[in-house]
């Protein structure tokens, strides 16, 4: 099996400036224009059949890409198994939601407080949990995530059952407009985002945080005996992780103009999590790619209608087993120990 | 740098693996606590380094308690751990993890390119491997590299947890020369071992563990030559090594 991974890295890094250069300038105009790929016969097979083309990129494509970037890192990066994601992300909604019918902030204000709100809700989550090994983790998160759906269907301020209608698009910026007939603009955003989102990731991963994460991903007890604050360095993860689900479910609500409870169940936590497993958990290009195939591909096929989930779950099942690491795995000295498990008792030939 | 534990107890849930346990490092010392398997060594390793909280007792630091100190300030105090079974990261390479061994130091530069050599001086086979990943080395070459990233933390007092543990004679022969050469430049070490013929020899004192007790403490090369202590560990095919 070739690993398209590597051979990627090695082109890439025999490129010189100017060719690296023009290649992002390209790639990025590419998809910048994306949105109106549907409009030019060449690209027309992009078009989703059922659903809006521009809407799709924006929800599920670019949502799902943000989301996953996030769970990545608490994840891929860290190895802490959130099965609730959809929580922050609902948080980031509800915020925006509430505080975008019943005050004067606009989206753009309501962001980081949205952002902040599911941050404070990963420490609170974090800092009992975090101390615990094992899968408490995967357990209170994933009750987690349905306690914050269930507040919410039972809850005056939320709406209950029926959500909250006619949350406000976001005010233009630099003349590019948000609204429900212009979609591109909600597509651009996100994609800043999203952008953001990964030049953040690869600073830290090469810095101390990204070599704490690493550490104690590997191994929590080692970590902690080479002076890596381990529960700060995992509840930074887990929060960083919740800010980025929090930014989703902003955009997202004000995207939708509602937010109802039923938008935020498990699923969608477990959907998240495929996309990050799919891709290749730590690789951020893998997590990019498997997000865009698995909130794309469903709504492609939509045509086959009720065969679609069935083929899709298929896929995954084929493709996971050709590839069990993922599209594109993170380095590939990783996948070395799980293959080469040195023996207790050896040495001879090496003394 | 004085280490001293003080009538110490620990346990796993409700039981008991350290009931009372004393022990003194001296600054310049090889000790040794050697016991059966389940004596409590490795349990007294980790309760020192921090992993284990302690239930009752002290652990003496400089005469400072640190048994609230949580684990990952230890080894800024100068206390570093080579852990049973090695502990390396298994994705990491050589390089990656020796670098790893000074995190809690913010990484100084100078430092970093100075302790990498003294680290490579003593086991040229790491310089070798440095860009090999960790999971793919020989069990030699790990506890070299579990000993080398202890090292690289610049300890007062450095614990080592059975280092020759699964490894050829050839190789055990030459983890405790290297042992005996790190503390020949000034590093206390703690030595834990199932291989009791070859910590005696190196190490100046020994303890005797067995379930979680001290049964005997002494000069190291007293125990070599104590009938019980040969007759329970030292059986007769080790006694003529
Ligand atoms: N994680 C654990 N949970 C419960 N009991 C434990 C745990 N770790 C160790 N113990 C128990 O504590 C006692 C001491 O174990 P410890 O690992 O310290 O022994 P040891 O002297 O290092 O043995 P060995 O020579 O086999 O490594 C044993 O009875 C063991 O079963
Ligand atoms: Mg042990």
């Amino acid at each position: 099996m070739i690993n398209i991974r590597d051979r990627g890295a090695e082109l890439w890094e025999n490129w010189n400036r100017p060719k690296r250069t023009t290649f992002v300038i390209l790639l990025l105009a590419v998809i910048v224009l994306l949105p109106f790929a549907g409009d030019y016969s060449f690209s027309s097979f992009l078009n989703t059949p059922i659903s809006s083309y521009q809407a799709v990129l924006v929800y599920p494509v670019g949502i799902f890409v943000l989301m996953s970037l996030g769970l990545n890192i608490v994840v891929g990066k860290s190895g802490l198994l959130d099965l609730g994601y959809v929580a922050f992300f609902a948080i980031g909604a509800y915020t925006a939601a509430i505080l975008g019918t019943k005050t004067h902030l606009n989206i753009w204000e309501i962001m980081p407080i949205g952002m902040g709100l599911a941050m404070l809700s990963g420490v609170l989550l974090g800092l009992p949990t975090l101390r615990l090994r094992g899968d408490y983790l995967a357990i209170v998160t994933l009750g987690f995530g349905e306690i914050v759906r269930i507040v919410a269907v039972n809850n005056r301020a939320t709406g209950g059952p029926n959500g909250i209608a006619n949350v406000p698009n976001p005010p233009s910026i630099f003349g590019v407009r948000f609204a429900l007939d212009n979609m591109q603009g909600f597509f651009w955003i996100i994609l800043v985002m999203i952008l953001l989102v990964i030049w953040m990731v690869r600073r830290l991963s090469i810095r101390r945080p990204g070599r704490a994460w690493e550490a104690i991903r590997q191994d929590e007890d080692v970590a902690m005996l080479m002076g890596v604050a381990t529960l700060k360095y995992k509840i930074w993860s887990f929060s960083i992780g919740a800010a980025i689900g929090g930014a989703a479910g902003v955009i997202f609500a004000s995207k939708s103009m509602y937010v109802a409870p039923d938008m935020f169940t498990f699923n969608i936590s477990v959907l998240i999590l495929s996309c990050v497993v799919f891709g290749g958990m730590g690789n951020i290009w893998g997590v990019v790619l498997g997000g865009t195939i698995l909130a794309y591909l469903p709504e492609r096929i939509r045509f086959i209608s009720n065969a679609r989930q069935l083929v899709f779950g298929l896929a995954l099942v084929i493709i996971m087993n050709v590839r069990p690491d993922g599209l594109l795995p993170r380095k590939k000295r990783e996948k070395l120990h799980k293959t080469v498990q040195p023996l207790a008792v050896e040495g001879e030939q090496n003394v | 740098m004085r280490l001293e534990i003080k009538d110490l107890h620990v346990f796993y849930g409700k039981i008991e693996a350290i009931k009372g346990i004393s022990i003194t490092v001296n600054q310049g010392e090889i000790v040794t606590l050697i016991g059966a398997n389940g004596a409590g060594k490795t349990t007294m390793l980790k309760t020192i380094s921090g992993l284990r909280p302690v239930a009752s007792g002290q652990i003496l630091f400089d005469g400072k308690d640190i048994s609230k100190v949580p684990a990952h300030e230890r080894v800024g105090l100068g206390i570093s751990q080579a852990p049973e079974g090695r502990g390396i990261f298994p994705g990491m390479t050589v390089l990656e993890n020796l670098e790893i061994g000074k995190y809690f130091r913010k990484e100084r530069k100078s430092e970093m390119v100075e302790d990498l050599e003294k680290v490579y001086s003593l086991f040229p086979r790491l310089k070798e491997r440095a860009t090999q990943a960790g999971g793919t080395l020989s069990g030699g070459e790990q506890q070299m590299l579990a000993i080398g990233r202890a090292l690289m933390a610049r300890p007062k007092v450095l614990l080592l947890d059975e280092p020759s543990m699964g490894l050829a004679p050839m190789m055990i022969a030459n983890i405790f020369r290297i042992i005996t050469e790190i503390n020949n430049t000034g590093t206390t070490i703690l030595l834990v071992e199932q291989n009791a013929q070859q910590a005696l020899q190196r190490a100046h004192r020994a303890y005797v563990l067995e379930t979680g007790h001290v049964v005997k403490e002494a000069k190291a090369s007293d125990l070599l030559n104590d009938p019980a202590v040969r007759a329970a560990y030292l059986g007769t095919g080790a006694a003529n090594h």
